[in-house]
């Protein structure tokens, strides 16, 4: 196999040579490398805030722990209508034109929200619980048009909520067996049992938290802390980090996408828009990275560093050397 | 090339190889390892005089910075996931961790920022440039996984955020950002696995051809 | 440092704090390197490579 080019005897014939010491260079480069990052080790620690769970979660905002709730029975938060992988929503995947990986992935992370958030939870502590128990037999003995009924209701009457000692009221209306089923589960989560509940799943080991978080992102409160910090997507989020530390610079070209047209409108361009932006900027960020790969072979982007001088500065010794003295190769 | 013949092994062979191929696989690939990266080329004590520039520095202290990130990560691996949130010594490892990821991307960016405004992929050496992208690219991808196991709020976040981007993509199928199980296997093993060896591979490349020559004074369009 | 940072917004560009020093600085710290000099260890005349 001939490598491209010559060998380097040929390469570097004609050519003057210094004494160079890589191995001391690298040393050298470790040791300042080194003191540098013990220094801000030291000085500056590192971001580490506590994660949220959903018995803090329903302890702060246990109004908005009850909606997601109810949400998640009547089908309308992010989970339950997200489509591939979780479930099949019809229309909910993000799509280009023909081009669907979302949908043609499948549905291989299973999710069914009514039924793990809310139903299978309240099924464990209806145990014993004769009332619960009681209440549960009314939903699951209802129709569904009774159930979107006392759904709307009681999501309506949750607008108007107050809080006292941990506990949701509302006005009084025709919720069904909703505001027990949903007083437990609240004292369930504020306990910690549902964050127990949700990881576990039924089995002893688990190292897979996709069903805590996706309730929770289904909820406003993480939400709400997130955009504080401005880690939402809207904020440049992808570059952030908690607190003063510096976050990803590095994705600045990718979350950029996120904050100009098409892919904040909803018309948008080329059937780019904000309904499949993550699509979209996925596609645009791999072309663009194929791009940065082929520049040796792209006209006019492996042009540019000739036409800028900045490769005068970096090789000014080889420079002054050929003005002064012609045909030194 | 007059460095063939250096010991003389048992058997046929070696004294001229383009007389007398061997048969012997293990003396071919010694003889194309010795045409292509001899020790001396490996393992240089003389460079050309142009590379005097500090921009030249950035690529070694890349490495040196990934070294920082590889050991600190050994370290936190070692003591698993709570030592970092519950022991001072086991935060200073993760802040150290940190910093070193930090100092890592800064270099690595100025080293791609020196290689493109010196068109470093000149004279052969497009490979060389191309696998210092994907070692950007998986470089990001490690960081990522990183991210999402530090098992704090960040980590949550991030996570519900980066699904809705892996699933629009189709790979969220088997790819789960909240799978903290896949992440942290992924992180602590076959991403870095494959950093190192690409850098190694790009380390290779380097060493086997040597550095670029200044583009010429003239500016030609010679690649 | 777990204090919230202030962004800097102008147009569509919202950025940290940090992360703007933070590019700001490769930006000097390149701007360095390409204009201090390099030292050369003593000016060996060889010429090519034996």
């Amino acid at each position: 196999m001939k490598s491209m080019g010559q060998t380097q005897e040929d390469y570097y014939r004609g050519v003057r040579m210094v004494p160079y010491d890589l191995v001391k260079e690298l040393t050298i480069a470790l040791a300042g490398v080194g003191v540098l990052a013990i220094l801000f080790a030291a000085f500056l620690s590192s971001p580490d805030v506590h994660p949220v769970t959903i018995a803090t979660w329903s302890q702060s905002d246990p109004v908005d722990f009850v909606t997601t709730a109810t949400g998640e029975l009547a089908g309308t938060t992010t989970s339950a209508g997200y489509g591939q992988p979780y479930n099949s929503t019809p229309d909910a995947a993000q799509t280009w034109g023909p081009i669907a990986p979302q949908v043609w992935l499948g549905v291989r992370i299973p999710v069914d929200s009514a039924n793990a958030f809310v139903i299978e939870p309240l099924k464990h502590a209806s145990v014993g619980d004769a009332t619960l128990g009681t209440a549960l037999t009314q939903w699951q003995g209802a129709a569904s048009t009774q159930q979107g009924t006392w759904l709307d209701n009681y999501t309506k009457a949750l607008a108007d909520a107050t809080t006292a000692d941990g506990k949701v009221s509302v006005a009084s209306g025709d919720y069904g067996p909703l505001p027990a089923m949903m007083s437990t589960l609240l004292g369930v989560a504020q306990t910690g049992g549902l964050d127990g509940l949700l990881v576990i799943t039924g089995r002893f080991y688990q190292t897979d938290y996709t069903q805590p978080l996706l309730f929770m992102g289904d909820g406003g409160y993480l939400d709400s802390l997130a955009t504080n910090e401005h880690l939402t997507g809207d904020l440049w989020g992808m570059m952030n980090e908690t607190g003063l530390y510096p976050g990803q610079t590095w994705l600045w070209l990718y979350t950029m996408w996120y904050q100009v047209p098409p892919f904040t409108s909803d018309t948008g361009f080329l059937g780019l828009n904000a309904g499949n932006a993550d699509l979209g900027i996925i596609v645009l960020m791999t072309v663009l990275t194929f791009l940065l790969a082929l520049v040796p072979f792209i006209p006019i982007l492996r042009d540019i560093p000739r036409w800028l001088p900045i490769h005068r500065l970096i090789w000014r010794s080889y420079y002054s050397k050929k003005t002064s003295a012609p045909a030194r190769t | 090339m007059s460095e063939t013949a250096k010991s003389a092994p048992t058997g046929a062979s070696a004294a001229s190889p383009s007389s007398n191929p061997s048969r012997s696989w293990t003396l071919r690939v010694r003889q194309a390892i010795d045409s292509h990266l001899p020790m001396d080329h490996l393992l240089p004590d003389r460079q050309p005089y142009y590379i005097g520039s500090w921009v030249y520095v950035f690529g070694v202290v890349t490495i040196a910075a990934l070294v920082w990130v590889i050991v600190s990560g050994v370290v936190l691996s070692f003591f698993g996931p709570q030592w970092w949130h519950d022991s001072s010594v086991g935060r200073f490892f993760n802040s150290l961790h940190f910093w070193s990821v930090q100092l890592f991307f800064i270099f690595m960016v100025l080293h791609l920022w020196g290689q493109y405004f010196m068109a470093g992929w000149r004279q052969g050496r497009a490979a060389t440039w191309m696998i210092g992208v994907v070692i950007f690219g998986i470089s990001i991808l490690t960081a990522f996984t990183g991210y999402l196991s530090q098992q704090n709020f960040a980590s949550q976040f991030v996570a519900l955020n980066a699904k809705d981007a892996m699933n629009g993509a189709g790979i969220g199928a088997f790819f789960n950002v909240l799978n903290f199980g896949q992440m942290y296997g992924l992180h602590v093993m076959l991403l870095p696995i494959g950093v190192t060896f690409l850098v190694v591979a790009h380390i290779v490349m380097v060493r086997a051809r040597g550095v670029v020559k200044p583009i010429d004074a003239e500016g030609s369009a010679r690649p | 440092m777990d204090s919230p940072a202030t962004y800097l917004h102008s147009g569509f560009i919202l950025i940290s704090w940090p992360n703007l020093l933070v590019i700001i600085g490769m930006l000097v710290l390149f701007a360095v390197a390409l204009v201090v000099p390099f030292p050369h260890g003593g000016d060996h005349d060889d010429v090519g490579n034996s």
